[in-house]
């Protein structure tokens, strides 16, 4: 039986370990074998303070779990099928079912993030790895001196479709709305791109191609009758996240889209099961809230887990 | 580069480059080439999944790397678009080919299909 495990290894999860670790909780963090954090594709995170000039997605990660092992963190490769709640000596617990093995522990962390969304048009699956891709940094060098475009208009489009242009010889934006969503200093960087080009208004209905991608019909949301095609090599796809809460259905309450739903405590509808970072309801998803969310989901389980010991220190009660 | 540097029944991922890949698929009755680079995380992850599978295969299914990033002649010839991405090779021939990360059994039940 541990105290705490954290499932999920990205900013929130790892953060969530430190803190944990640290109070001397009996910590386990479950990381997935083959979906890693989405902050690891990404070639530059610029707005996590203490990185001036910018550090890359996977080596900020690396610092993270490195920092987070140093304290004692244990980690086990483990894809999350299910949780349920147990009894356990008198009190509630969570056991949590793998694929490799069960785990029990008085406190679960759900810090699992989020995959990118799928267009879902035709072509899109057909034609993945042969010119649809959702990871930049890891196909953008497979297209030199090529044509590609990105779909979306958020930090992760804009910043993705600025590492293209290190190596394609154009990069189409193509966004369902008339301006960039992205933060000012990526759409100015993006703006003043010669190599960038940007479809406004648009929606692609097709990923169409011969083996591999040739090109794309989109069409424009005002006038869908309006309809182009766009020849490209390459298609990036950063339009939205979906969380990877489905493991959680039926045992924590989540919004319409999946994401789970916690106070400002990070505690859920379950008691004893937290929830930080991009998989939660919130209004900003970076790696600086999640690391927020992940320090105070650990204190919150402490708090937790000192309560069902009997070793409350704090006066701060749960509502 | 000659045959003789590959060894029969491998235990672990033999490393390959454009110069003699040809002459592993020529060796090798069924051979799954990772074709990977460090920029990629999700490659990263799928390595330790590749070496443990090569330990229990024995040889039986022969695993190989394959740096793309030193090696552009392989990825243009199999119009490699995303990596991670598996070759797979048998009596000679490329019969198909994995792409992305996945789970250790999952990918082995991939690889068998093709077998």
């Amino acid at each position: 039986m541990h105290d705490i495990i954290i499932i999920g290894s990205g900013p929130a999860g790892l953060t969530a370990g430190i803190y944990a670790c640290r109070s001397k909780l009996r910590t386990l963090m479950l990381t997935s074998q083959v979906s890693p954090s989405l902050i690891t594709t990404t070639d530059l995170v610029e707005n996590y303070p203490g990185f001036p000039g910018g550090i890359s997605g996977f080596d900020l990660v690396e610092r993270f779990r490195e920092q987070a092992v140093s304290f004692g963190l244990e980690i086990v490769e483990s894809d999350v099928s299910s949780v349920e709640r147990v009894e356990a000596g008198g009190s509630g617990a969570w056991r949590v079912r793998t694929s490799g093995g069960e785990y029990d522990a008085l406190a679960l962390i759900v810090a699992t993030g989020t995959e990118y969304a799928h267009l879902n048009v035709p072509g899109e699956q057909e034609f993945t790895g042969k010119g649809v891709s959702y990871c930049a940094t890891c196909d953008g060098p497979f297209f030199r001196n090529s044509h590609v475009a990105v779909v979306g208009g958020g930090n992760a489009a804009v910043q993705e479709a600025l590492f293209l242009t290190r190596f394609a010889a154009k990069v189409t934006l193509i966004h369902r709305r008339d301006r960039l969503r992205a933060d000012k200093t990526l759409q100015e960087k993006a703006l003043a791109n010669e190599k960038m080009a940007f479809l406004w208004n648009s929606v692609v209905d097709e990923v169409v191609g011969d083996g591999v991608v040739k090109s794309l019909r989109v069409s424009d949301v005002r006038d869908p009758g309006r309809k182009q095609t766009l020849e490209v090599e390459g298609v990036f796809i950063f339009t939205g996240n979906i969380p990877n809460t489905a493991f959680l259905k039926g045992v924590v309450q989540c919004d319409e889209q999946g994401f789970v739903t916690a106070d400002e405590a990070m505690r859920t509808s379950a008691p004893g099961i937290f929830a930080c970072g991009d998989c939660t309801r919130k209004l900003l998803r970076q790696v600086v809230t999640a690391c927020g969310d992940g320090a105070t989901a650990a204190f919150a389980a402490e708090q937790y887990i000192d309560g069902l010991k009997g070793t409350s220190y704090s006066t701060w009660s749960p509502h | 580069m000659s045959e003789d540097k590959f060894v029969d029944n491998p235990d672990h991922p033999i490393t390959l480059s454009d110069a003699d890949l040809d002459a592993a698929v020529a060796k090798y009755p069924f051979m799954v080439v990772d074709c990977w680079a460090q920029w990629c995380g999700p490659c990263r992850m799928l390595g330790p999944i590749i070496e443990n599978l090569a330990k229990k295969a024995q040889g039986d299914i022969v695993f190989a790397k394959l740096d793309v990033d030193g090696n552009p002649q392989t990825a243009s010839r199999f119009g490699i678009r995303s990596i991670p991405n598996l070759l797979v090779f048998k009596n000679g021939q490329k019969v198909g080919d994995i792409v992305g990360a996945m789970p250790e059994d999952k990918l082995l039940e991939r690889i068998n299909t093709f077998k």
